[in-house]
């Protein structure tokens, strides 16, 4: 009896110094994890999607932030781009152990915003710092609101450009009287003579992009076009299709007449486009800037950068998107940690010039018109195209890497690759919206 | 709880003559023991499967809390009239048709290869066994290495003996090959292990009879162990069709369901829809609806399986 009565007393002292054990153990991160509060590790958790050459762009403007900052820490994490990011970003949220600050596109705000999981930009102590309207680039700027509230701190705009090779182009005779632009183009028609020429001087190829497999590049080069033309694809905040028949028709139709007469190759990968343009095969690149930097690689390439041209439209249009600081919505963050978010997300747009190495125009305006901006070339050469930006439709589901750009784009690759009609690459386009208007949005837009 | 064992023992006459019928400390005690396991089943099973039938009735997003609007039916016959649901549910078939059959092939050869080495049994065993405790994402990443275009392992090997290479990862066809590749190596494995197990309990004595009788090597395979495997052949079968068909991290991992949603399973149809465009209630339903199917083929596979017995057992009543 004695003998049961020590095994119980044992076991009882036992739980209670497990007990204690794991009271104890409330200030590790683990504990106040499954506790659910946020663990402090650092005085700013900061959430990104950068790898690369952006990646270490952004590592760079952190460093520069510590040392700006002693005494504040800031810990970065990267996650992986595109929807994994997002999905993480919105869960972490919802669940009340969100970042403090974290990179958002501005294509993707308008459901993080009317979910209710970011901070109005006025609630967050940032205008404090003199971050105010009249400082960015205005469409990046009118952007961010949703609603009449500005939810994100525009970081930069990243436009889809024309690259040109300058040899092939001089060869050409594309150049301007300066040598280092184009001469000016008007309408689709003069475009399609440039391209022309680039064919006559590379022997190969007039000009590339990445089509196979590469739904988002189709679908920012198609948006292009045809933004030109007509309003969003979609509207009442995506419940609507609202395409432009005849105005989508004709855009398809431009964009086969430079893939179905040889002038460009009508199926080719990243990599393939790659090749052709850094061996001079193709005298364009339609792209995004972010490409820049792998092609500074390339020896013996000497190109630049540009906007493109008006193609239909009277006016040019660049498609972009933009990076943008968001702080995420937490009723628990204190105002000493909402106070360093405000100083962190200000170091990163006094510091843009470094994030501008990247190809990114820099959304804030005293940077934009800075000598550590305007000396980058050929980063200064398309600082209208910001001006010009065209985002994607506001929706639940568009935005960068979204499920929406896949499928859009999908039926853009067909029609480039010359497998469908402009006519049924309209009806196809109306059947892929209809797809994403018809379906319940996961939260009320307005 | 005394009501509940005097009324089940009304309807059992021979429950009095039972003499070891469980008295209600021994029923207390027994439900005591296995609480551990109660509690851990109806937290992390049975409640998540409710709040699952519960959310798929209303418009619930994973990005706010609360359950939404109520929508009735609606998110199920959405589901049904969703050609990219059954498209990803083709997709889980296809992958069970092209790995259960091999899986269990290659898991009996083995076995019964690696029972008869005279040395060394145990390292072939361990061998085999091992890749099966790798996770998924270590196997995933080393595949990946190995299929990457122009420098991977595969690809130089099929260019060594100048025969085309696949595009493992850029392709349909070769996506598939990728991912069934990669799922033989991985969890081969785990049937090698059951079929070990099934041939240690086979008499040795059966094997000495049939040599006697002048029985080769082979038709000792064919004769005896094939058909003594038979019961494990048939669980290691329905294990393996229920595996297959929840297939999700090998190809999430290697092949992001790509190219273009070609070899996307249903439960990444289930995760697109529910967490990366947040529409938990709609997930929820594609979620019952798969549920509904895998338990109609468990219970297709059971039925079989019954009726079979039942078939083989009446007729060798009347013989005897």
């Amino acid at each position: 009896m004695s003998g049961a009565m020590a095994r119980r007393r044992f076991l009882g002292l036992g739980a209670g110094a497990a007990l204690s054990a794991g009271l104890a153990a409330c200030s590790s991160p683990l504990a106040s994890g499954l506790a659910g509060a946020q663990p402090d590790t650092a005085d700013v958790i900061f959430w990104n999607l950068f790898t690369g050459g952006d990646g270490a762009n952004m590592v760079q403007m952190e460093q520069d932030f510590r040392k700006a900052h002693r005494g504040v820490t800031v810990e970065a994490t990267i996650l992986g781009w595109g929807n994994p990011y997002y999905t993480k970003l919105a869960l972490a949220t919802a669940s009340g152990t969100p970042p403090d600050v974290g990179i958002a596109h501005l294509s993707r705000l308008p459901l993080l915003a009317a979910a209710g999981l970011l901070e109005p930009v006025s609630r967050t102590g940032v205008m404090e710092l003199g971050v105010t309207a009249d400082r960015f680039t205005p469409a990046a700027w009118q952007k961010a609101g949703v609603n009449g509230t500005v939810y994100a701190v525009p970081l930069d705009t990243h436009p889809f450009v024309l690259f040109y090779n300058v040899d092939l182009a001089r060869k050409a005779g594309l150049l301007n009287a300066a040598g280092d632009g184009l001469k000016d183009m008007k309408g689709g028609a003069d475009f399609t003579d440039a391209v022309k020429a680039m064919k006559d001087a590379s022997g190969h190829y007039g000009a590339v992009m990445s089509i196979t497999a590469d739904p988002s590049t189709a679908w920012r080069w198609f948006s292009m076009v045809y933004s030109g033309l007509a309003g969003p694809v979609v509207s009442d905040a995506g419940t609507k299709v609202s395409v432009d028949d005849e105005a989508m028709r004709e855009t398809f139709a431009f964009l086969q007449s430079l893939t179905n007469g040889g002038l460009m190759p009508s199926e080719l990968n990243g990599s393939g486009a790659n090749a052709l343009f850094s061996t001079g095969k193709a005298g364009f690149l339609f792209d995004g800037e972010w490409q820049i930097p792998s092609y500074r690689l390339v020896k013996d390439l000497r190109f630049n950068v540009v906007p493109f041209p008006a193609l239909l439209g009277p006016k040019p249009v660049a498609y972009a998107d933009s990076h943008a600081l968001v702080v995420p919505h937490n009723p628990r963050r204190s105002a000493a940690r909402t106070a360093n978010a405000a100083r962190f997300i200000k170091s990163l747009l006094d510091d843009s010039a470094v994030w501008a190495g990247g190809g990114h125009i820099p959304a804030w305006l005293p940077t934009q018109t800075s000598k550590a901006f305007l000396d980058q070339t050929p980063q200064r050469n398309y600082v209208q195209a910001a001006f010009d930006a065209h985002y994607d439709p506001p929706a639940w589901y568009t935005g960068a890497g979204s499920d929406f750009q896949n499928t859009v784009g999908a039926t853009i690759i067909e029609a480039l690759a010359g497998r469908t009609s402009p006519k049924n690459a309209v009806a196809a386009m109306r059947s892929d919206l209809k797809r994403y208007t018809t379906t319940r949005p996961p939260v009320t837009m307005k | 709880m005394t009501t509940a064992v005097a009324t089940r023992s009304v309807p059992e006459p021979v429950a009095d003559t039972a003499p070891d019928r469980p008295a209600d400390s021994g029923r207390r005690a027994g439900l005591l023991l296995s609480a551990p396991f109660l509690i851990v089943y109806l937290l992390f099973l049975v409640g998540p499967l409710v709040v699952g039938i519960v959310l798929s009735f209303f418009n619930t997003t994973t990005v706010k809390s609360g359950l939404g609007g109520w929508v009735g039916l609606s998110n199920y016959t959405k589901v049904c009239r969703d050609p990219l649901f059954w498209d990803a549910m083709w997709h889980s078939v296809l992958f069970t048709l092209f790995t259960t059959p091999p899986l269990v092939v290659l898991a009996l050869a083995a076995a019964v290869l690696a029972s008869r080495m005279r040395r060394g049994r145990v390292f072939y065993r361990i061998a085999f066994f091992a890749p099966y405790v790798v996770p998924s994402s270590v196997v995933a990443l080393i595949f990946l290495w190995m299929y990457t275009p122009q420098v991977g392992l595969f690809t130089k090997v099929f260019s060594g003996l100048g025969l085309p290479v696949p595009d493992f990862i850029g392709s349909t066809s070769g996506g598939w090959t990728a991912v069934t590749l990669m799922t033989l190596w991985w969890t081969f494995g785990f049937n090698f292990v059951l079929y070990t197990a099934a041939l240690q309990d086979i008499p040795t004595d059966v094997y000495e009879a049939a040599a006697i009788d002048g029985a080769g090597p082979w038709q000792q395979i064919r004769t005896i162990t094939v058909p003594l495997l038979a019961p494990t052949t048939s669980l290691v079968l329905i294990l393996q069709i229920l595996a297959s068909l929840k297939v999700f991290d090998q190809i999430y991992l290697l092949l992001g369901g790509g190219p273009n949603q070609s070899t996307r399973p249903v439960i990444e149809y289930i995760y697109d829809t529910g967490f990366t465009s947040y529409r938990g209630g709609y997930g929820a339903a594609a979620t019952m609806v798969y549920f509904v199917i895998i338990v109609a083929v468990s219970a297709a596979w059971y039925g079989l399986r019954r009726w079979r017995a039942a078939d083989t057992a009446a007729p060798a009543g009347t013989a005897a």
